[in-house]
């Protein structure tokens, strides 16, 4: 079986080739294994999120089917599919002609050396391909012992809120984000083990009735702290997993769509830059070394596939490898810094030259420590926003369809952070796990200027309500006003809050 | 219990690979399956599966088979483009629908699923619990059917197989000491052909003949028509799924009967007086000269707003029934559609004239929700 994926000894020398391109670019990558796939198995990897062994989902079969109804109609064929893994899996097309080939090795080695470096990618784990296997065990386990409805609703259930967690929280370990779980783990520990003594000894050193009293002082000391959030917590899925009424199986079920949604966030995080890092080597590779000239015209074709785009619409491969480039560009040139800011002279802005030579160290640096909202943060210049004619619309309720709505530069930057902040979701947190001191859950929408859509969201509440078992609550705002919305498992309400 | 097994419809079915992703994508047909089921009603009586009919598949637009999650409402969210125009400029792509609501949700994605004549027919059997049709007198009709099943020394040069001869040719050579590993050249002569052979099969084949009848007088608007549209739909869907070789023939009649095709049928403009019996002779002569009744399955249904020209013609049309078009038929269906003309007396003829005949199923379609219903009076004998 596996034999059947093995490189063309034609795909097997090129690989090496651009392999050592991509080192002599100092690209540092883990290695990329490449597998030979036809287009259906294509489709299911990519239906399985890039990984062979998942846990059994309904959800994988639409996304498969999906997937072959596009290709069997020509709308659209996925070119490359990389894992972030240690080593890094990919997968060809065999149907592909050799350019196409050359062109996505060439991207893939962007990809691997970007998921390596980008610091957001760091907490990731780099064996996931084995633990993903064995969250595929432990669920077909479960499904063994409780039924397969049972649990595929339950994780129908699961996923509906896989999205509430804190992207952040990965990357501080300051005893203030611990979790909680932890902190009652050691208050109770240390009560255990405060003297290290002899045996014989530790009934007179630490008499038992003593020892059961502080534990209990420290138990109620934890239930108090924890009958809510003492601040509003962004991980939703680790209140429901450590306060909710779940039982074992559920519990590990939970724990595993939250691992595996902490595991994708970074991809999330960094679409604009990983696309573009991507693109800007296999552009660079391609163009300067890979490229026979008689592939020049369906290299270029292809490639202005991957970036072109819709009318009016943004690409973010397009938007990354431009970025890049312009960076690039402005610290080869030493167009940046107060200087530079200040220098209102339009000749000698278009002049401006200060041989720096700066540019590929600094994508080199941007690419490490960068997120895609820092980088517009950081990086979107009001030139770069004119040169590549970008403009904000808005939905033109009079016109019923969307319409060009602004050409200025602050407008574009707020509008694409504001997408790209906390990956185009809404901010959700738990407010309360005790509201209204009935044992019932409230969430808060963060609200920052866009309004939920009402009928999913109180879909969600009904699958919530469904975990947490008691009613739940969501507040945020419509329309200007506070809105506080309830299920209790057979009715929805909505109130005004306050 | 009225349990439907699939039947094997090609028994040559291709053998297929299993890949790690089919028991999900099973999964989901089968949730797939559960919503079409769980929403027949509505797809039935709203008629929509009708408008996007393939050749063999149906797509069926599928609500709420999503996860939900939180998220914005998208036109609050504007967003980032590129490109040339003028601030104000619409951009095109993304239309919102029309209607009173314009504008609130526009683009909306709802699945849409491809699913095949043949599972549409076995969920709606399930559904009514329709028995599979006997089919009569199958093992009386036979069909003629040539296989090729061996090989032959004797034989037309078009049925030459090549291989076969080849190999008997090497064959020789090498045993006869002729083959030279050197040069390797076969030649075949006159004693190594061999031919293709064939034998003549008789399989019992199962034929059905559905004839519409319709009565198109003044009486039958719109509504109505659409009514008969639907049910003949899935009446048709699951005739398909149970015989191999379905012809459709459509009659409309008001005071004269005419032969149509199914365009005509269901978009013809009503008018005139009624004479039902009119669309029964031709019925019948229609039989007699094409679809003989002892290799033919026949179905007719007839559609009307039960008000017959006269007592005469009724009786006539009663006639007709019992000396011929029963006899023909497998079961007669004839099904009221509720007018606001007509008086509905000709299906209480029916009643009194062939209360006890089973051959004979009446049905009332009074609103588009009882075609449910109707196709289960009709199909549910499964003869």
């Amino acid at each position: 079986m596996m034999n059947n994926h093995v490189l063309t000894p034609e795909i097997e020398e090129w690989r090496e080739t651009i392999r050592q391109y991509a080192l002599d670019a100092s690209l540092d990558f883990f290695e990329v294994i490449y597998e030979l796939v036809d287009y259906d198995e294509m489709n299911m990897i990519a239906a399985y999120g890039g990984f062979p062994n998942r846990y059994p989902h309904w959800r994988w079969g639409m996304q498969f089917e999906g997937l072959q109804k596009q290709y069997s109609y020509g709308l659209s064929k996925i070119y490359e599919l990389v894992t972030n893994n240690d080593p890094c899996y990919a997968y060809l097309m065999r149907c592909n002609p050799l350019v196409d080939q050359k062109l996505v090795m060439a991207h893939v080695y962007g990809h691997s050396d970007f998921f390596k470096n980008n610091c957001w990618f760091s907490q990731t784990n780099r064996k996931m391909i084995d633990t993903i296997s064995n969250h595929a065990v432990k669920i077909r386990r479960h499904i063994d012992e409780q039924g397969l409805e049972v649990v595929e609703e339950f994780i129908d259930l699961c996923l509906s809120i896989e999205h509430l967690i804190d992207m952040y929280s990965p990357y501080f370990s300051g005893s203030e984000h611990r979790s909680e779980e932890d902190k009652d783990q050691e208050r109770l520990d240390a009560n255990g083990s405060r003297f290290k003594l002899k045996p014989y000894m530790e009934e007179f050193v630490n008499p038992p009735e003593v020892l059961a009293r502080e534990k209990e002082q420290i138990l109620n000391k934890i239930e108090e702290v924890d009958n809510f959030p003492s601040e509003p917590q962004r991980d939703v899925l680790h209140f429901l997993l450590h306060h909710g009424q779940l039982k074992s199986w559920q519990r590990n079920v939970l724990s595993i769509i939250r691992e595996e949604a902490y595991y994708f966030a970074p991809q999330g995080m960094t679409k604009i830059m990983n696309e573009g890092w991507a693109s800007f080597w296999h552009s660079k590779m391609m163009t300067t070394k890979i490229l026979d000239s008689s592939e020049l015209i369906d290299y270029a074709d292809h490639h202005s596939g991957t970036l072109g785009s819709n009318p009016g619409m943004l690409n973010p491969y397009k938007l990354g490898i431009e970025m890049y480039r312009d960076i690039q560009e402005r610290w080869d040139s030493g167009r940046h810094g107060s200087e530079w800011d200040s220098c209102q002279d339009a000749h000698g802005r278009t002049d401006w030259d200060k041989a720096e030579g700066r540019g590929l160290e600094k994508i080199f640096e941007v690419r490490r420590t960068h997120n895609d909202i820092t980088f517009i943060d950081e990086f979107l210049t009001e030139e770069f926003c004119e040169q590549h004619k970008m403009f904000t619309y808005k939905f033109d309720r009079q016109q019923g369809q969307y319409v060009l709505d602004d050409r200025g530069f602050p407008e574009i930057k707020n509008q694409l952070l504001e997408q790209l902040s906390n990956c185009g979701r809404p901010r959700i947190c738990v407010e309360s796990g005790n509201y209204g001191n009935r044992g019932e859950l409230l969430l808060k929408h963060d609200w920052s200027g866009t309004s939920l859509r009402m009928d999913y969201a109180r879909r969600v509440l009904e699958n919530l309500e469904k975990i947490w078992g008691r009613p739940v609550h969501l507040e945020t705002i419509i329309d200007g006003k506070t809105k506080i919305f309830g299920y209790n498992g057979s009715r929805h309400e909505e109130r005004t809050g306050s | 219990m009225h349990a439907v097994t699939p039947r094997p419809k090609n028994k040559y079915r291709k053998v297929k690979v299993v890949r790690k992703i089919d028991p999900d994508a099973n999964r989901f047909r089968k949730i797939v399956r559960g919503k079409i089921r769980e929403n027949l009603k509505k797809y039935v009586s709203q008629g929509e599966i009708l408008a996007r009919q393939g050749k063999n598949i149906v797509s069926v637009p599928l609500p709420q088979i999503d996860i939900p999650d939180f998220r914005f409402g998208h036109t609050d969210q504007g967003g980032v483009g590129q490109g040339e125009g003028e601030e104000g400029k619409p951009l095109g792509g993304e239309q919102a629908p029309p209607g009173p609501q314009a504008g609130d949700q526009p683009g909306e994605h709802i699945l849409e699923v491809d699913v095949t004549i043949d599972e549409l027919a076995d969920i709606l059997g399930e559904e009514l619990e329709l028995p599979r049709i006997e089919p009569r007198g199958s093992d009386s009709i036979q069909v003629e059917k040539q296989c090729y099943t061996g090989i032959n020394r004797t034989g037309p040069d078009s049925l030459r197989h090549f291989r076969r001869t080849f190999k008997n040719a090497l064959r020789r050579q090498i045993a006869s000491g002729l083959y030279d590993p050197e040069n390797p050249r076969v030649v075949p002569i006159r004693e190594d052909r061999r031919y293709r052979s064939w034998k003549t099969k008789s399989l019992p084949q199962s034929n059905a003949l559905i004839i519409y009848m319709m009565d198109v007088s003044g009486s039958m608007g719109n509504e109505q028509k659409d009514i008969v549209r639907i049910e003949s739909f899935w009446i048709d869907t699951w005739l398909k799924s149970q015989y191999e070789n379905l012809e459709t023939r459509y009659i409309i009649h008001d005071a004269q009967a005419k032969l149509v095709d199914s365009h005509t049928f269901f978009h013809v403009r009503e008018s005139g007086g009624t004479k039902i019996s009119s669309a029964y002779n031709l019925a019948k002569e229609l039989i007699l000269k094409e679809f003989s009744p002892s290799e033919w399955n026949i179905y007719p249904f007839h559609f009307s707003d039960g008000d017959n020209w006269g007592g005469d013609d009724t009786a006539q049309c009663l006639e007709l029934l019992r000396e011929t078009l029963i006899p023909f038929s497998n079961v007669f269906c004839y099904g009221q559609v509720k007018s606001a003309y007509g008086s509905g007396q000709f299906i209480k003829d029916l009643r009194d004239a062939f209360a006890t005949d089973e051959k004979v199923l009446l049905s009332e379609i009074n609103s588009r929700d009882e075609i449910l219903p109707s196709i289960k009076t009709f199909l549910g004998k499964g003869r």
